[in-house]
């Protein structure tokens, strides 16, 4: 049986659509919705109740509908839906869902992506006031969006067949979107809901661009779309939902909200079922009992909660014999998986009088104002009582509210909130109004009156549901209230009503209004529920946007990195640079390939990308003044043409950075950082010079790109270099350790530093980041013949930690002071103040069991400790709590040691080179013996080659 | 996405920009003479206030500046924005 | 030989015609000046025969002695001259003897930035997807200069004309620049 009227209703009749649902293949057209077609079909259940496994139907036309969740299987897994809000395509598989759906464990393959866009004047919402307020602040001059939620213009008007002007509905709607889309500087976004409101006029908006479009959705264009938008003025013309009743089963589907069955007949063309009770509390139900008798569904009766029915429109019902019971309520209804009766009962009495036969129930409460965003932007609400509501109650400087979502019910009413606030709003963003928009005039036959306001109809508490997603009765609201909780927060979450994908709404006014009566006060003293972003169900993916894949961060590259990627490299992350971690040969693993590494850097020559090391160009009169005070050792002292290792301290001592420090001049020096940390040592030297000391003369650059740095490491280091840089003197006495010289390597100016991170004779050439390929590979060919190798951050650490030399982040954390790391020869005692030095002389910083860094060597020569491991004192664990020593920072084999060791932050460590401690790995205490943080050439003796 | 308005650039989004802390934290003149309370109370203690508070903050992703604000802790809103070395403007939360 | 972060990229790029006329310009000399004293800038400016900029998020262009040349404001202190390759050294020279005894600072910074030139009627759409800056001409008009973010790295975005932007981009976020820019146009592309 076809519930699909013969006429009418904005959809494609002459092209058939196939879909399935829950396993059955099912037809519609285009302009259905999910919801729409199923009913077509006669089909109401969707799915059942996520605790109590009741079945539930459709309650609402739109994104307010609390029940009609779906898993949408095909062309792409997707949960959560509502069947009201899928439009409908060829090919859609769908299931109901009982409250939960199932993320697809396949990467989505569609495209998402955001766009930012600034405005005067955003008008929420394209209903009549909407409408009226976008072409206001358009004709005035103002960049104007307007966003929807639907796929056309109309709001309101949508669901019914009322004539403005003298004419359709929809032609006046069409005339002023044609308008509006034909204005230079306005952007209408249909398919677009604003789902978050925020500081600043910042308004976040979710487009559905292909969605309706199925399979056949171009895979190049981005089905949705995160709409950042920033206004100077919103509009909100979000309109309002109908609110229902809650009385004993009413949750059964066939149980639908009045409003929305019209919108079915009439945006649809489809009828919500043959026998229908209309259970009213106010005039609108009414419109739809005439419409939907008029298009052939049996209306067997309307319960009029009010004592008193509107006249007119009672008259109305009678001359189509539908009868109207004043003071009388749906009290119950019957059925299992379709409401098959409903139990008609006095207002005032608890016991039904007569139950009619029916397979639909229509439930009209009255009207909520949609006050989401309004609330978001941290207006205040106030309490209607006529309308049962909360409705805004203030005035923002830059947001207004017209239409139905100020409470306002009359069309004309309406639209002339819409002329205002679009005028207002595009006054305050600086536009004079243009041409005044004509108010649409309405022939519907509802008036405006507002109703009686219930919120449940005495009866089975435990079956009166409120939040229908949620399982949630009037029962479990008189458990809170019961259980002593007043506030409407508190019975949020202990009830969990409006926690849902539909954020409450149609439940949460409900719940404060039985709330309010049960304890007796005031809904007007009673503060709403917070209402909080997104509006409707925002996805993952969109959120994400295009920021996934390669796109996820981005991966920063050396100038010398096609080089690496060409020969094999694999990489390391190091912050957001892709840094090579070692070049395996044919079959290598990480262990082999790092000491082959190791062990043809120290007998010969290896070199690797140092490029991402931060570089800061530090300059002035006063740039020596200034570096004696970041770092902890004397930098103004340093001569020109030489270089210092140093340290910097943040305000409590621990050490932040280090690095080397070139005196490039007599005012000018060039400082390096570590590779993670170059962005905040720049700031923190900006924010001394800018906050503490603007009277230096000292200027600081950021040149880590402008250079590419290649450390060029071992024994025949001098040799390679030599063959590259003829001009150079390289020899020991010509070139001294930390020193730097300008000279052209491989014919390009360059600038090499005698600097070692391994303690081997080593170069750091340094050449403008263009040069940087040609120079590698003009070392790679010059060091050929003493099997130069290139090696990557794991040999370079393995190499620095048989040294002693600290990583910072790896060795140190925020607690690690230089002398916790052995380096009190690089603090100085003579500068008067340096950052951190007042510091050291807390009695913190002097007590003896500081953690200090230490080597460690496993007894058992091959045993590798995991980085991360605890350090305990004995070999036997004692009961918990275990005091823990410390722990290993860094753990390797190597090469030249030809053994396993690894470094360790040990309590008083300094005070126990030559004790053996413990490491739990897994279930065993593997014996270590404390030494020196030095393993390798102790002497210094390889440093000179 | 907030907008905080740079003394030099105007209204930029809140993730263009780094925060400082505290305002008007200065470095002591002369650290050595301070006892360990009085250094402990310059390197680790600030003000938590509910309500207007002057902090520090730098345009990291634009101009490079570091500059005052005056933010109402309780609703995040700016109440003002002033160059380093100037004094804090009065502001009604 | 040398080579500039997006030589790689030259064709995509120039695939994205259709929709926007992409080109990396490569090696061109830019200088930071860092400078607050107003006779020191005047004297720059005279040397390089473009006035630097009064107006913050501006530069300012004109040619000189080193042909055409731009000055980018970057901060109140802080400048980016701009000129053909290959002149940085001279450049760098003859700024600093403006600039003399005033203090400040010129270093040669044209490595650290690579310089992309976006050109068609979209531009300013595709910037919208990942720069929230208002590029509409009535905010930003030719002549302005913003750094800013672009998705998630940092850029300096010149309006150099109409429908015309330059983007310097740190050199070592340059190829996540250009893969942002050319998905970014895949949609745009799909239409043209």
């Amino acid at each position: 049986m076809t519930f699909r009227t013969p006429t009418g209703g904005s959809i494609d009749r002459n092209t058939l659509l196939h879909f399935t649902f829950n396993g059955r293949p099912y037809t519609g057209h285009p302009g259905d919705t999910l919801a729409s077609a199923l009913l077509a079909h006669g089909v109401h259940q969707i799915g059942s109740s996520v605790k109590l496994g009741r079945p539930r139907g459709i309650v609402a036309a739109g994104s307010e509908d609390p029940t009609s969740l779906v898993q949408v299987e095909a062309p792409f897994s997707e949960p959560m839906l509502l069947a009201t809000t899928v439009e409908l395509y060829d090919g859609l598989v769908a299931r109901g869902l009982a409250g939960q759906g199932r993320l697809s464990p396949e990467p989505d393959p569609a495209r998402y992506d955001a766009k930012h866009e600034h405005c005067d004047v955003l008008v929420v919402g394209a209903g009549p006031a909407g409408l009226v307020a976008a072409l206001t602040a358009a004709r005035s001059g103002a960049r104007v969006v307007l966003v929807d939620e639907q796929n056309q213009a109309g709001g309101a008007l949508l669901g019914v067949d009322e004539y403005l002007d003298d004419r359709p509905s929809a032609e006046w709607v069409a005339d002023v979107v044609a308008e509006l889309k034909s204005t230079p500087g306005v952007l209408v976004l249909e398919r677009t809901t604003a789902f978050g409101m925020y500081q600043d006029g910042f308004v976040l908006a979710l487009q559905k661009r292909t969605d309706h479009l199925g399979f056949a959705a171009p895979a190049s264009v981005a089905r949705q779309r995160v709409w950042r938008i920033r206004t100077r003025q919103t509009v909100l013309a979000t309109g309002a939902h109908e609110r229902p009743v809650a009385f004993a089963d009413n949750d059964r589907p066939g149980i639908m909200l009045a409003s929305s069955a019209r919108t079915f007949l009439h945006r649809y063309g489809v009828l919500p079922g043959s026998r229908a009770v209309v259970f009213t509390t106010d005039d609108s139900a009414y419109c739809a009992a005439i419409d939907l008798a008029e298009s052939g569904v049996d209306i067997a009766l309307v319960t009029d909660a009010r004592p008193e029915p509107p006249a007119r429109l009672a008259a109305e019902c009678a001359a189509r014999g539908i009868e109207v019971r004043a003071g009388h309520v749906v009290a119950g209804t019957d059925g299992d998986r379709r409401v098959t009766g409903a139990r008609i009962a006095p207002l005032a009495a608890t016991s039904p009088d007569l139950t009619v036969d029916c397979d639909t129930v229509l439930v009209s409460g009255g009207w909520n104002p949609v006050v989401s965003l309004f609330s978001q932007a941290r207006g205040k609400l106030r309490y209607d009582a006529e309308l049962g509501a909360f409705v805004p109650g203030e005035e923002l400087p830059t947001v207004r509210v017209a239409g139905s979502a100020t409470g306002e019910l009359d069309l004309g009413a309406c639209a002339r909130q819409g002329r205002d606030a679009g005028a207002q709003a595009a006054a305050a963003a600086g536009f004079t109004p243009g041409g005044q928009v004509p108010l649409p005039v309405s022939d519907s036959r509802c008036t405006a009156r507002s109703g009686l306001v219930l919120w449940r109809v005495p009866g089975d508490d435990d079956a009166s549901f409120v939040d229908l997603q949620r399982d949630s009765t009037v029962a479990d609201v008189l458990r809170a209230t019961g259980a002593g909780l007043r506030s409407l927060e508190h019975v949020k979450r202990y009830t969990t009503i409006g926690t849902a994908h539909d954020q409450g709404k149609t439940s949460g006014m409900i719940a404060a209004g039985i709330v309010a009566e049960e304890l007796g006060v005031e809904l007007a003293e009673q503060r709403p529920t917070t209402f909080r972003p997104p509006f409707t169900s925002v996805s993952f993916a969109a959120l994400a946007g295009r920021d996934r894949g390669e796109l996820h961060d981005p991966v920063r590259v050396t100038s010398i990195h096609p080089w690496h990627v060409a020969h094999g490299a694999l990489f390391e992350d190091v912050g957001q640079w892709k840094r090579p971690w070692y070049y395996p040969r044919d079959g290598e693993d990480l262990h082999t390939a790092v000491l082959r590494e190791c062990k043809a850097t120290r007998e010969s020559v290896g070199m690797m990308d140092g490029s991402t090391l931060g570089k800061i160009d530090v300059q002035g009169r006063d740039a020596g003044k200034f570096l004696d005070m970041l770092y902890t050792n004397m930098m103004s002292t340093l001569k020109v043409g030489r270089i210092r290792y140093g340290v910097m301290c943040g305000v409590d001592g621990m050490v932040i950075d280090d690095g080397t420090v070139i005196r490039v001049g007599e005012e000018r020096y060039l400082v390096t950082t570590t590779t993670g940390n170059a962005a905040k040592i720049l700031d923190w030297m900006e924010e001394w010079l800018q906050t503490e000391w603007p009277h230096l003369d000292v200027h600081c650059t950021s040149v880590t790109e402008h250079w590419a740095t290649i450390p060029l490491v071992g024994p025949r280091s001098r040799d390679v270099l030599a063959a590259v840089a003829p001009s150079l003197d390289v020899s020991n006495e010509a070139f001294e350790f930390m020193t730097w010289r300008e000279a052209e390597v491989a014919g390009v100016p360059a600038r090499v530093c005698r600097i070692s991170f391994s303690g081997e004779l080593a170069y750091e050439i340094n050449v403008t980041a263009w040069h940087g390929i040609a120079v590698w590979e003009a070392l790679m060919a010059a060091g050929e013949k003493y099997g130069i190798t290139p090696y990557g951050t794991e040999t370079m650490h393995v190499l620095r930690a048989e040294k002693g030399y600290p990583i910072i982040g790896q060795e140190t954390d925020a607690t690690v002071t230089p002398q916790d790391l052995g380096m009190s020869w690089a603090v100085s005692k003579k500068k008067p103040d340096f950052i951190g030095k007042r510091s050291f002389a807390r009695a913190e910083n002097n007590r003896t069991d500081r953690k200090q860094l230490v080597g460690l060597l496993p007894v058992d020569p091959a045993v590798l400790l995991p980085e991360g491991s605890q350090i305990v004192e004995t070999d036997r664990l004692p009961e918990p709590p275990v005091r823990m020593l410390g722990h290993v920072t860094s753990s390797y084999p190597s090469a030249a040691l030809g053994r396993t060791f690894a470094l360790a932050l040990v309590r008083s460590g300094h005070e126990r080179i030559g004790e053996t401690l413990y490491v739990p790995v897994e279930d065993s205490l593997v014996p270590v013996t404390v030494t020196e943080s030095v393993l390798y050439d102790k002497e210094g003796a390889r440093r000179d080659g | 996405m907030q907008l905080i308005p740079c003394p030099w650039c105007g209204p930029r989004e809140e993730a263009e920009f780094h925060y400082g802390g505290q305002a008007h934290v200065a470095y002591p003149e002369d650290p050595a003479a301070l006892t360990d309370e009085q250094w402990a109370q310059y390197v680790f203690f600030r003000e938590n206030p509910s309500g207007p508070f002057a902090e520090r903050w730098s345009h990291h992703a634009g101009c490079r500046r570091w500059f005052n604000a005056v933010r109402d802790t309780r609703t995040h809103d700016l109440l003002a924005v002033y160059r380093v070395g100037e004094p804090m403007p009065e502001v009604t939360a | 030989m040398t080579v500039s972060p997006l030589a790689a990229w030259r064709d995509r790029l120039a695939a994205l015609a259709p929709v926007l006329d992409v080109a990396e310009v490569p090696f061109r000399s830019q200088l930071t000046v860092r400078v607050s004293d107003p006779d020191a800038l005047a004297a720059a400016g005279s040397a390089l025969g473009v006035p630097f900029p009064s107006a913050a998020c501006t530069f300012t262009s004109g040619t000189g002695p080193f042909g055409d040349a731009e000055v980018l404001w970057l901060g109140p202190d802080e400048f980016l001259v701009t000129a053909s390759p290959g002149l940085q050294v001279t450049i760098e020279e003859v700024l600093r003897g403006a600039l003399g005894t005033a203090g400040g600072s010129v270093v040669d910074t044209s490595a650290q930035r690579t310089t992309v030139v976006l050109q068609g009627p979209l531009v300013r759409q595709v910037l919208a997807h990942g720069c929230s800056v208002d590029l509409h001409p009535s905010s930003a008009p030719v002549g302005t200069c913003v750094q800013t973010l672009l998705a998630r790295t940092g850029i300096v975005l010149q309006v150099t004309g109409e429908d015309r932007c330059t983007i310097l981009v740190r050199s070592s976020f340059a190829e996540y620049f250009a893969a942002w820019l050319a998905d970014a146009c895949t949609e745009y592309l799909a239409v043209a």
